[in-house]
């Protein structure tokens, strides 16, 4: 369809005649404690800060439960603990049996799939069809194949000697509670580390239940301790002596700050940081196949994904189509009730993160960029943001050059596949990009040319635990994922 | 209005094709809204029977089927359509004259095709004549995988202008283009060249419908809308038995082309045993409770 036959906008109505009647998962089916403490040497421990902090439910902004706040001496504590376990138990035990502790954890997590799907949902706002699809199963797989890996090292690195570092300290980010804490204990406890581990302070509960269900696992006292807080605690992982791995998962700014921390020692450190992708469509993709591809890059959770295609890179020729279609299809997006099985985006995981991207569709918004989104009505309560494109936009706005880490889509042209190239460069991020063409040897052409740890072509945010993931430039160092996301758990010799 | 170019292939990615339809398939369709689209579903059947055995007795029996689905409840709506051989169009028209149901029937030497084009013409006179005003056709398949778009687009005008007032529903045979780029170019070739609606099987070959081949063609269709405001309808046919089904192509018809083709005037069903269940689930809507098939006549 040419821009010149494109003439006739005819309306679409999605909403009229047929509205889906809600149909949520029902929260009864899990129960959450009024109250959760530091799970260090297989037992909950209250912490020795004595301070507790509230974790909200952000599509109704009511507390959910309070969780204990780890201070200096609580850190201490699990990390004495993860040694104790390292040199006591777990680096004794023959690698076959690390691995039957990891396929034990993965079938509890599938006969309690449903309970993690509808908590991390309450806790982060995420809707029901991603944690219950994607999240929770894409945990069970991460668990799966590193217990695979146990008693396999030597053959992922032949001829050396892996050996683990000892403890790992790791310090996961709030988008994809569960799934974080999967990537960073499953190729850690397979290497055969113990791990201290912190989850973000507004999404504790899943890694609470999972510290709940490692000690029904019977995994020796130790060997995993989840200790909750916020910043200060993370700080506290990052300087304890007693830690010989970091891993982190999280924004740029924080990465930085763990970098000069942790220069001078000689802790080994993987850094998993923020981006800005390019998703680049190109004159002859499948345009239908490229709008889902779109949304599914950028409205996935809410856009809280460090890969998230937030820069649309889109040929001139098909750019008009393209963004006509993309609109008609984001008006079929349902934003609501993280637990409605029928949600497609739902609640931003808090009102800090909610003010940050209202802020980048306000001050951030400059010259003659236009903002478009979705008619859809948002509930009263809770932290809500419509999918909104901003159009009339260039590499020098902000808004293109920052990450937003919301459903927020920004829209350029380009004419060449050279510009395109230099167009999704031109970024301090290198994560991940896209390419969307129904011709392969583009695909390669241009695929080897973006600087980023993962390019997907012709779709957009595929995981599998045996795929490295991990980015170039201020978007972090080291991979998760396959034999290379092992290997910064291991030491070769 | 601008032909395309039929040489040129639209491209379409197979895995986006099928992932879009599995994130249909993940609508929960709960309660009032799960009985509209039933109800709506059971309006948008085409009854159907196309079998050698096809005897006045048979058709007779459906044709009141459709009149009548459900005598235990008078608030059940009728079918659309009932869908015969060209040869129990006028058995069929006299039974339901008044109905408001309409009468289609297959023609074109369904299900191959292969008859000779006078032949093929002759038998949509034919069934117009005796009382049809839905004409079901079928495409030469042949010619379409050998190239000859023209040819395939000329004989749908020529069928289409032997038509008269009856509607024209083009039947591609989805399940022998194979890819969905072939669907696409065929759904485009024949809403260029005049379908009222686009078909995706006889039900004689399989795969009959798909979701995904139905996701390709309304996409078609939506097109040519965007470009001329024209509507075509979509009618796919064969493999749909179960109410759940229906009420995903529902979702997806609702999701690609809006509330405005929710109507059986744009878009059927070809099935003869979804009927059946779509009413057990209406019952069970409204009552709360299953009851056995043997509460529900057959057609």
């Amino acid at each position: 369809m040419s821009e010149k036959e494109l003439t006739t906008h005819q309306n679409l109505h999605f909403d009229e005649l047929w509205a889906y009647d809600p149909a949520p998962e029902s929260p009864d089916y899990v129960s959450i404690e009024p109250q959760y403490q530091l799970f260090i040497d297989g037992t909950f421990q209250k912490p020795e800060s004595g301070r507790y902090i509230d974790t909200v439910n952000p599509s109704n902004e009511k507390v959910l439960a309070q969780v204990a706040e780890a201070g200096k001496k609580d850190v201490d504590k699990a990390v004495t603990a993860a040694r104790k376990a390292y040199e006591g138990v777990w680096s004794k035990l023959p690698a076959k049996e690390r691995g039957k502790y990891l396929f034990r954890i993965a079938r509890l997590l599938q006969e309690r799939a449903r309970e993690f799907a509808i908590v991390e949902s309450m806790d982060s706002g995420k809707p029901i069809r991603e944690s219950r699809d994607i999240d929770i199963p894409q945990v069970i797989a991460h668990f799966f194949y590193h217990a695979g890996w146990a008693d396999k090292l030597e053959y992922a690195f032949p001829g050396v000697r892996p050996k683990p570092h000892g403890v790992a300290g790791q310090i996961i980010p709030w988008n994809f509670p569960l799934l974080m804490a999967a990537w960073k204990i499953a190729p850690a406890l397979a290497a055969g580390n113990t791990v201290v581990i912190k989850p973000a302070e507004t999404t504790p509960l899943t890694a609470l239940k999972l510290a709940e269900l490692i000690r029904d696992a019977g995994l020796p006292p130790g060997v995993v301790n989840i200790i909750t807080g916020a910043g200060q605690t993370g700080v506290d992982i990052v300087n304890h002596p007693g830690i010989d791995k970091l891993a982190f998962t999280g924004s740029t700014e924080v990465g930085k700050i763990i970098q000069k921390a942790v220069a001078g020692t000689d802790k080994k450190y993987t850094l998993e940081l923020g981006g800005k992708a390019a998703n680049i469509i190109f004159d002859d993709a499948p345009v239908e196949q490229a709008v889902e591809g779109i949304v599914n890059g950028i409205f996935f959770n809410q856009g809280h994904v460090c890969c998230a295609g937030s820069r649309l890179l889109v040929q001139e020729g098909v750019a008009e189509e393209l963004v006509y279609k993309l609109k008609l299809r984001m008006e079929t997006l349902i934003v609501g009730d993280p637990l409605d099985k029928n949600t497609d985006i739902g609640a931003i995981n808090s009102k800090v993160q909610l003010d940050r991207i209202l802020g980048f569709l306000t001050e951030g918004v400059e010259g003659d960029q236009k903002i478009y989104q979705t008619k859809c009505n948002l509930p009263e309560k809770g932290y809500w943001c419509q999918p909104t494109l901003v159009e009339n936009v260039s590499q020098s706005h902000r808004i293109v050059q920052e990450e937003v880490f919301g459903p927020v889509l920004t829209i350029q042209t380009f004419r060449t596949p050279d510009e395109a190239v230099n167009l999704a460069n031109n970024s301090p991020y290198g994560l991940s990009g896209g390419i969307w063409t129904d011709k392969g040897s583009k695909i390669f052409n241009v695929g080897k040319r973006i600087r980023a740890g993962v390019v997907w072509a012709n779709t957009f945010n595929k995981f599998d635990p045996t795929s490295p993931f991990g980015g170039y430039k201020e978007s972090g160092m080291g991979r998760e994922g396959g034999i290379h996301g092992l290997l910064p758990y291991l030491e070769l010799s | 209005m601008m032909i395309p170019d039929f040489k040129q292939t639209v491209p379409v990615d197979q895995i986006g094709v099928e992932e879009r339809v599995a994130r249909f398939r993940t609508r929960s369709i709960k309660k009032e809204s799960k009985l509209f689209a039933l109800k709506l579903a059971l309006q948008m059947v085409d009854l159907t029977t196309l079998e050698g055995m096809d005897s006045p007795g048979k058709v007779r029996q459906l044709c009141y089927k459709a009149m009548y689905p459900h005598a235990a409840d008078p608030n059940i709506p009728m079918v659309a359509a009932i869908c015969v051989y060209p040869n129990r169009v006028r058995l069929a028209a006299e039974i339901l004259k008044g109905s408001g149901i309409h009468v289609a029937s297959v023609a074109t030497s369904f299900p191959s095709g292969m008859g000779t084009l006078e032949s093929r013409i002759e038998e949509v006179k034919y069934a117009v004549d005796e009382g049809a005003d839905e004409i079901d056709m079928v495409i030469s398949r042949w010619a379409f995988l050998k190239g000859e778009y023209n040819y395939v687009f000329d004989e749908i005008a020529t069928f289409k202008e032997a038509c008269g007032p009856a509607h024209l529903k083009v039947i591609l045979e989805t399940g022998e283009l194979e890819t969905y780029e072939n669907v696409r170019k065929a759904s485009d070739i024949a809403i260029y060249a005049g379908a009222d609606f686009i078909k995706t099987s006889t039900g004689k070959i399989s795969p009959a419908a798909t979701m995904p081949v139905t996701l390709v063609m309304l996409y078609a269709i939506r097109d040519y809308y965007l470009r001329t405001g024209n509507k075509v309808g979509m009618k796919p046919a064969g493999g749909i038995r179960d109410a759940k089904t229906a009420l995903h192509y529902l979702v997806m018809v609702k999701e690609t082309l809006g509330a405005g083709w929710l109507t059986p005037d744009l878009f059927r069903f070809g099935a003869s045993s979804l009927a059946n269940d779509l009413l057990m689930q209406i019952i069970k809507q409204k009552t709360g409770q299953y009851q056995s098939p043997d509460y529900f006549s057959i057609g």
